[in-house]
């Protein structure tokens, strides 16, 4: 292979320290999927109590875009370092989706 | 650099899914495959809520009168479980973990299967009420839409499988670090998909 990979053995301080922020980050996700949890429950719930149809789709939309943001970000890593290009590919495609999603529905619903 | 070096904790990377060039290469063209993917199940929806309760006259099927909610919130609990679990499992490919890597795959991979199961039942059930794929334009474009899912849920569960059946024995390294990080990449994405199909399809088809 044309590309070195250069092996840095941690002292016992570094290899410590990279642990202790993995269990950090983890539990982050812990509680992201806690909240993704707690969002979900309020949408079914939202649905079950037979408010106006006007008042929930707005509610349980926002919250699935709120879930997806917070799944892509997070459980997908995109608020690391090193995501630009997968977030310019990501992005495109949902510009190219919303799109789809607006031409379809004017021109059929129209 | 040879892909099979043994790693320790110690000396196992902060990145081991794009440290070498082959994983890099895999991480952008499958960021790039998602956007496709994104734009695949954005003209599924569309189409879905072009045509939903759309059929020939007198067609006494609707989304109100065919969805049990109960249902697909155990749909929804599974499939969101299961991608708190590929978390898990990627936490210890970065602590250079196998067995519990492989373990945690184990869980995602039951619980997906679980949510095959329900899915399987559901679409069976609407089959034999009548409301098969070509019942309607509706009934087509609602299997073509979660069916579509289904159909990812499977290779999902085939490329899982199939990375721990074959590194079984091999361990961590950095020719099969990358594969593992997708194959997660992938079911997050499954997840993501879902969360609009419950949203939209479902919770609003039962809304009316």
């Amino acid at each position: 292979m044309a590309h070195d990979v250069h092996t840095h053995v941690r002292s016992q301080a570094e290899y410590e320290y990279k642990r202790r922020r993995a269990a950090n980050e983890m539990r982050g996700h812990v509680t992201t999927f806690a909240i993704m949890i707690f969002f979900t429950l309020i949408a079914f719930t939202a649905v079950y109590a037979g408010f106006s149809a006007n008042l929930v789709v707005p509610i349980i939309l926002l919250l699935a875009a709120v879930q997806v943001v917070l799944q892509l970000y997070y459980f997908m890593h995109m608020s690391h370092k090193g995501h630009e290009t997968a977030q310019m590919f990501l992005y495109s495609g949902v510009i190219v989706a919303f799109i789809v999603l607006i031409t379809f529905l004017t021109i059929v619903w129209w | 650099m040879d892909l099979n070096t043994k790693y320790t904790p110690q000396s196992w990377p902060d990145h081991p899914e794009n440290t070498t060039l082959e994983g890099k290469n895999k991480f952008v063209g499958f960021w790039l495959f998602l956007g496709g993917e994104t734009v695949t199940f954005a003209s599924l929806f569309a189409t879905y809520l072009a045509l939903k309760n759309k059929g020939p006259s007198g067609m006494e099927f609707t989304t109100e009168g065919l969805f049990e909610l109960p249902l697909v919130f155990i749909m929804t609990m599974l499939l969101l479980t299961s991608s708190l679990t590929s978390v898990y499992a990627m936490y210890h490919m970065k602590n250079y973990n196998f067995k519990a890597m492989q373990a945690w795959l184990a869980v995602t991979v039951l619980l997906g299967l679980a949510f095959l199961g329900f899915e399987i039942y559901e679409f069976n059930h609407y089959v034999h009420l009548g409301f098969t794929f070509n019942q309607s334009a509706f009934s087509s474009a609602f299997f073509l839409l979660v069916g579509t899912h289904g159909a990812h849920v499977v290779v999902g569960l085939g490329w899982i499988i199939l990375l721990m059946v074959r590194n079984a024995k091999r361990g961590l390294n950095l020719y099969n670090a990358p594969k593992y990080y997708l194959a997660s990449l992938y079911w997050h994405f499954i997840d993501v998909v879902w969360v609009f199909i419950f949203t939209v399809v479902y919770l609003m088809g039962v809304i009316g």
